[in-house]
């Protein structure tokens, strides 16, 4: 499992490589939580680029999940984008769809979370 | 060695309703236009090609488990809701008058893993013996205070069956009723036990209630060996994964997703979904059955595992 990472705008871009499995799940972790820490409103949004990732278990998705409410509590916006079938499919069975927005690209994550979100009128 | 479910449901009782049955009712309907049924074999070879959440239901009894080698050797895994038809079924067989003993193997002390034993007929037979075995310290105080009033209104005191309370250990095998058994300590509130069976070359491990962090290496290959070359895994899949590490993260139950890994790491030949969401209806559980399957085949890495969820008198052969 690799992992870089690419600032674009607002949004840092995660690609994750490889397989997350109960052997490397913590690893990741340990990769994932400084980035984790910016992730809040008015901060950076994170884009998980899944494009080479081509296997996660349930302890990889246990990692999704931690980061996913972190950012949420810190009013942070989190994505994935391309994902493989497979880890699509894994997605669903386990219903991280319902978890995580979804994107088809890398592109279209980091616009969404680029734009600004819309202001309440006065 | 054979297999019989007598409860499948988690946590609570699941009857089905008469809202359920008339879904069906129309499903069947719906399926039988310009369907030719004038006699019964028509009619039965109908009913065999509707989904199972059509022509059946997986059942709404809790937790009771029986695992036979011969009619006369009675083990069973839980006294859930499901001991009550257990019961019932060995007082048909066997009559009143030749007594019978019986090794039941607890989980936990949990309701629903108990509740069956005031209505489980055999304890009502003098001369029956019945062997609760189990690792929680306080395996017979948790059935005599069921039974206690205002609770129940017969005192465990007067059931006139023998009832032995056996202290087993995780981690440490026992030979009982002609089986190698083997405890294994899980995550649950106030703990829970698994037990892995072994006789003459088959192999059945019973593991609900139990809450997997598979993150914890340590802990994945423990289970992974406890499941080791099975021949089937009674294994609990309550939750969906996503439930089961956020808003249900400590209640104790595990998911399909986690079955799948710790049956594919251990070598298992058969994983059985177990210990229901008692939320759930047929049509979910089925769809859960058919998407744990495609869990399965994407994600095979050597000999396939077999995938089937059990149901309230579902029989397996091993």
């Amino acid at each position: 499992m690799e992992v870089g990472v690419e600032r674009r705008g607002n949004a840092r871009v995660i690609a994750v490589k490889g397989r997350i499995d109960h052997l490397n799940a913590s690893a990741f972790h340990e990769q994932l939580t400084p980035h984790l820490q910016h992730c809040r409103s008015n901060g950076d949004g994170i884009v998980l680029d899944l494009s080479a990732l081509d296997y996660i278990s349930s302890a990889g998705l246990r990692i999704f999940m931690m980061a996913a409410k972190q950012a949420r509590a810190q009013g942070g916006r989190i994505a994935v984008a391309q994902m493989q079938a497979l880890v699509q499919e894994i997605f669903e069975i386990s219903h991280f769809h319902l978890v995580y927005e979804i994107f088809t690209t890398t592109d279209e994550a980091v616009a969404a979370l680029n734009r600004q979100p819309e202001t309440a009128g006065t | 060695m054979q297999i019989r479910f007598w409860g499948t449901r988690g946590s609570l009782p699941a009857p089905l309703t008469t809202d359920a049955i008339r879904v069906k009712l129309a499903a069947a309907l719906t399926a039988a236009q310009n369907v030719r049924l004038e006699t019964p074999a028509a009619i039965d070879d109908f009913i065999a090609q509707l989904p199972f959440s059509v022509s059946g239901t997986f059942g709404g009894d809790s937790s009771c488990v029986e695992i036979i080698d011969n009619e006369d050797n009675h083990v069973i895994c839980d006294l859930g809701s499901g001991a009550r038809r257990y019961g019932a079924e060995m007082l048909r067989r066997h009559g009143p008058e030749q007594p019978q003993t019986y090794h039941v193997f607890m989980s936990h002390l949990h309701w629903d893993h108990i509740m069956g034993f005031p209505f489980f007929t055999p304890a009502f037979i003098p001369g029956n013996r019945i062997l609760i075995h189990g690792c929680h310290p306080n395996l017979e105080a948790a059935f005599r205070r069921q039974h206690g009033a205002p609770s129940f209104p017969v005192d465990f005191n007067q059931l006139p069956a023998s009832i032995e309370f056996v202290q087993l250990q995780p981690g440490v095998s026992a030979d009982i009723a002609g089986y190698r058994i083997t405890p294994l300590l899980q995550r649950h509130a106030g703990d829970s036990s698994g037990y892995r069976f072994e006789k003459t070359g088959k192999c059945v491990v019973y593991s609900t209630d139990s809450e997997h962090r598979t993150e914890n290496t340590r802990e994945t290959e423990a289970f992974a060996a406890f499941f080791r070359n099975a021949d089937l895994v009674i294994f609990d899949a309550m939750y969906s994964l996503a439930d089961a590490v956020s808003v249900k993260e400590d209640w104790g139950h595990s998911s399909n997703i986690i079955g799948v890994e710790l049956c594919q790491l251990a070598g298992a030949k058969r994983l059985c979904l177990f210990h229901h969401e008692p939320v759930f209806g047929d049509i979910q559980l089925e769809d859960i059955l058919r998407q744990t399957r495609r869990l399965e085949e994407i994600t095979r890495d050597g000999a396939p595992l077999e995938i089937i969820s059990a149901w309230d008198g579902l029989v397996v052969d091993l």
